[in-house]
């Protein structure tokens, strides 16, 4: 691990009686992509507009990049690009000005090469209003990256855009990290937070009730493991059968398919059935139990599996 | 100041380019204008004599109130203010811009008026041109920093609409632009002193027209650069970046005390 660049110490944030945010604390460290997950009203956004020096915390400490973002917005603004998840631009801005707008800001040079980058360039004398939704979150992700920010702040980076915008964004976040970005991700898509983050925390009724790498979070539920085989001869079809440590079974198109807390003990078994039945296996797949299968047995939406 | 230059430009040119603003600042005005220069003269002989201060006037009314608030708004409700913060886009920025390039939109729509009135409806121009200039800054300083203070304090469009009309209104009837203020009853005369188009008829008929003054020229510029400074400063006491922020630094009812110069204007003689 490298140096704590952002330092959340028992974070607490109160909306009159309604506790969004109750006493959390988290470090993100320098270059790592930091993935903040939640449902609906867990809490994530309040501490995004925290540590973006939005909101005031009613208590706790936050530092980003070792300045308190309350107290100190003028030192923040520069150590920080955030991609809000509303636009957040007028609606006759082209992306043009919106670049020379905000870079003069920043007191920067205007990077119109990221709207190249971005594939906006065709579009850079366009009204925001005019703009698809997905080229107006590429323009606003190329407005907060574009003064070369310490820390980014990515709130549903992908939401509305199409595969290949999607897959560009990624890279792009691959290498704003490999130059030492930190980039803070909130999304609700759990394949993009397996995916991207180093580590995740997941935020539940304001509490962070799950913290690691997705692989340590996985890991660490009930979650079975998917064992998906297929024979030539159907030999596994017969329901009757009983693999070791299996606790369920469900037949899909050809596939047998098996959920199991052992996956060694199930395929030896699976593989010495299809031998002793002299049939043959066409394929054989296993699937650990992903970021989203966790997430939902934590946050209890829809059970693991 | 380069930020501040481009922040200027960019407004200035969505004052042509939102098809809402551009109404407002040029279409509204200036069809007003030609309506009124061809009927009111026929219907009312004297008008002519103030068809250019009474015209500029409703210019700067109908640019300030009706343009200026609701893109405030709009751009708090919209989380736009959010982006500018997090940017470093200071407050001051956010709320003189809008009041720099509508009085240079203003400008530009008393030029027209100023130059054409002569030619098209032979009404008479300002014999005093410095004394119009500074009559003309000072009711568009205090239009606008009054249309911003709306802006700040109204919690949505509709309400940017009843506080607008309320000062809008009141102009058109009891402002001095299509009856004089010495026809006006008495109280209806101290009720106009409340309102700055009253003021700045005031002030242009006798600064600027070469007429009588109905009441102190000087006090009513004096008083509508006050209720200007009152008011920008308390638009950005009262300012919020954010819809969802809960606490203020002050009561929104603060923005009351931008009569106070108008109040008491009353005791002008």
């Amino acid at each position: 691990m490298g140096d704590a660049v952002i330092e959340v110490s028992h974070f607490q944030k109160k909306y009159g009686a309604f506790t969004a945010v109750d006493g959390i604390s988290f470090q993100v460290f320098h270059g790592e992509i930091f993935g903040l997950l939640g449902p609906n009203g867990a809490g994530k956004t309040s501490t995004l507009e925290c540590l973006e020096g939005l909101r005031k915390p009613d208590n706790g400490s936050l530092k980003v990049g070792g300045v308190d973002p309350h107290r100190e917005p003028a030192k923040l603004r520069n150590l920080i690009g955030v991609q809000l998840q509303s636009s957040g631009l007028p609606e006759s801005i082209t992306p043009n000005e919106a670049m020379k707008f905000f870079c003069a800001y920043h007191s920067v040079s205007p990077r119109f090469d990221l709207l190249e980058r971005l594939g906006i360039q065709i579009k850079q004398n366009t009204q925001f209003y005019e703009l698809s939704t997905g080229q107006q979150r590429r323009l606003s992700l190329a407005l907060a990256v574009a003064h070369k920010p310490q820390i980014l702040f990515l709130d549903e980076p992908t939401a509305g855009l199409d595969v290949a915008s999607r897959v560009e964004l990624h890279n792009l976040m691959r290498e704003l990290k490999a130059a030492g970005t930190t980039i803070v991700l909130a999304t609700h898509d759990m394949a993009e937070a397996e995916e991207m983050s180093d580590r995740v925390a997941i935020l539940l009724n304001g509490k962070i009730v799950a913290t690691g790498t997705p692989m340590e979070i996985t890991a660490a539920g009930a979650g079975l493991t998917k064992v998906s085989a297929r024979t030539q001869n159907a030999c596994l079809s017969n329901q009757t059968v009983q693999f070791p440590a299996v606790s369920r079974q469900i037949t899909k198109e050809d596939y047998e398919i098996y959920f199991s807390a052992d996956i060694s003990s199930t395929i030896i078994a699976i593989i010495t059935h299809i031998e002793k039945h002299k049939d043959i296996l066409i394929d054989l797949r296993v699937e650990r139990p992903s970021l989203e299968d966790r997430f939902l047995e934590i946050t209890n939406i829809g059970g693991a599996n | 100041m380069k930020a501040f230059i481009h922040h200027f430009m960019f407004e200035f040119r969505s004052g042509v380019r939102n098809k809402q603003l551009l109404l407002m600042n040029y279409l509204f005005p200036l069809g007003f204008y030609l309506l009124m220069g061809f009927i009111m003269p026929s219907i009312n002989p004297p008008f002519l004599e103030t068809l250019v201060p009474a015209l500029v006037v409703f210019s700067v009314l109908a640019s300030t109130l009706l343009g200026i608030p609701d893109p405030l708004v709009n751009a708090r409700e919209n989380g736009i203010f959010r982006s500018f913060k997090i940017n470093g886009v200071p407050s001051i920025s956010v709320l003189s811009i809008p009041a720099l390039t509508t009085t240079l939109h203003l400008a530009l729509v008393t030029a027209v008026i100023t130059i054409t009135a002569p030619l098209f409806f032979k009404a008479p121009l300002p014999v005093n041109w410095i004394n119009f200039v500074i009559v003309f800054l000072a009711i568009t300083f205090s239009s606008a920093c009054i249309s911003v203070l709306i802006g700040v304090v109204s919690p949505s469009s509709r309400m940017t609409v009843l506080w607008s009309q309320i000062i809008f209104v009141p102009s058109m009837l009891l402002g001095g632009l299509m009856l004089p203020y010495n026809m006006l009853p008495e109280i209806a005369g101290k009720a106009a002193r409340l309102l700055p188009a009253s003021h700045a008829m005031n002030a242009f008929n006798s600064l600027a027209m070469g007429k009588a003054a109905d009441f102190s020229p000087w006090g009513s510029v004096i008083v509508l650069i006050l209720s200007g400074v009152l008011a920008f400063l308390l638009a950005i006491f009262l300012f919020s970046w954010d819809n969802r922020n809960t606490k203020r630094r002050g009561n929104t009812l603060l923005a009351i005390l931008v009569l106070l110069p108008f109040v008491i204007s009353i005791f002008l003689k």
